[in-house]
């Protein structure tokens, strides 16, 4: 495993990303395919993909906590199914085949959300049956799960789970420490604290990730640079 | 009739679709380079909005009553086939919009603003004719801030901006600003 050259976010170099060819994508080790996910092919910092939940629910933690967990639920549920039946699934409607597989897992989770956490089902309101309209799910099944193998979509749709996770998880731990002062609902400042209520309202959730991506580009900048000096 | 005002008007402004509540984001980022384009796909938007509410209304009346747990699966597959009713028509009748709008007309299905808008006629429980009026401000609302984006990002490629803020993170800055402003209307009430 340790061989394996990762591709990450920060190795990677800017002119490498792979453009999303028709035909099926390159092999790759298992290891190779979580990873793409949670690096170089972010969905959320790097390919702006899934924008509404990721600014609709990301006000505290819990919150895009759930949210990353159920499109992981539904990611790796539609890939698995769409690879299992791609031999099976007519070109002239796969889109369609692809959405009910999609709207069927969605509903899963909304049912499962709702059987288990109550309050975070309410607090989501209508952004986990949206899951479906992401555009993340459908682009998944079209480039990736519909044409390899099921155990290499099942991978994929865990790494691309994991990294639309990781992120909504950054973006929703700046939101509640700085709009609430607490994380997970837990104090963290005390009564002299201020809220910054800004960042709790749909302003602040364009401007952590824009924040967050201006800061991403100055550090990929920076490397860049130093990389043209050493060389 | 001064409810039906106040749902065209809370929806357009006070709750925007895409600036306050983060539905249609998708279109918001990724179509807003030429505001040609932008008012075109806002307005194809707004005909697909009237369209799903009138068939989410039909469905809510008469099949979703008994079977609550099919309510997303009914309504993908409905915006679906309304979006590719709509693909046909245009490409028989306005061939020239048809071929402006490309690629971007079937991506409407799974643009969210389209399923929110039957997901909350559904939570609040609209009647026909406020369904209708609540599209109606949907759509303006869509077409407003997709406008409102393109026409500043078209004055973004005149100037010289540093290099990091050539992407995305310059146009999630200025969508924060323009949201801020779209908050300044809560003043004129709350929404439901």
């Amino acid at each position: 495993m340790t061989a394996v050259p990762v591709p990450g976010l920060v190795s990677a170099p800017p002119s490498s990303a792979p453009a999303l060819v028709p035909g099926a994508p390159p092999p790759a080790t298992v290891f190779a395919d979580v990873w793409r996910g949670i690096g170089r092919e972010n969905p959320v910092l790097v390919q702006f993909l899934g924008m509404c939940p990721t600014m609709a629910v990301t006000n505290v933690l819990a919150n895009g906590l759930a949210m990353g967990i159920a499109t992981t639920f539904v990611l790796v549920g539609s890939g698995l199914f769409v690879s299992l039946f791609r031999k099976y699934i007519a070109n002239e409607v796969r889109i369609t085949s692809y959405i009910l597989i999609i709207a069927t897992f969605v509903t899963l989770a909304d049912m499962l959300l709702a059987a288990t956490f109550p309050d975070i089902s309410k607090a989501l309101g209508p952004f986990i049956p949206l899951i479906v309209a992401n555009c993340l799910l459908l682009g998944r099944a079209e480039a990736f799960a519909a044409k390899v193998p099921v155990y290499r979509a099942v991978a994929d749709g865990f790494g691309m789970g994991a990294g639309f996770t990781l992120s909504l998880c950054l973006l929703s731990t700046i939101r509640e420490v700085l709009g609430k002062g607490s994380i997970l609902g837990h104090d963290l400042f005390g009564p002299r604290f201020e809220p910054w209520v800004f960042m709790m309202m749909p302003p602040g959730g364009f401007l952590t990730l824009g924040i967050a991506l201006l800061g991403l580009a100055w550090v990929m900048e920076l490397r860049k640079r130093r990389a043209l000096v050493t060389a | 009739m001064s409810n039906l005002a106040w749902i065209f008007v809370s929806t357009l402004l006070v709750n925007n679709f895409t600036l306050v509540m983060f539905l249609g984001l998708c279109s918001f980022f990724g179509v807003t380079a030429k505001v040609e384009t932008a008012w075109r796909l806002g307005l194809a938007n707004t005909f697909v909005l009237i369209l799903t509410a009138l068939s989410a209304w039909v469905l809510n009346t008469f099949v979703l009553a008994r079977t609550p747990f099919l309510r997303t699966i009914a309504f993908i597959v409905v915006i679906a086939s309304v979006v590719q009713i709509l693909e046909m028509a245009l490409k028989k009748y306005l061939p020239v919009l048809f071929r402006q709008l490309g690629i971007y007309l079937p991506l409407i299905t799974t643009n969210c603003a389209i399923l929110g808008l039957a997901l909350f006629q559904t939570s609040r429980s609209y009647t026909l004719i406020e369904g209708l009026v609540f599209a109606l401000g949907a759509g303006f609302g869509l077409t407003l801030a997709l406008s409102l984006m393109a026409s500043i990002r078209e004055r973004i490629e005149l100037t010289d901006v540093p290099a990091v803020a050539r992407r995305m993170g310059l146009v999630l800055v200025i969508a924060s600003c323009l949201s801020m402003a779209f908050m300044g209307f809560a003043g004129m009430g709350s929404a439901e």
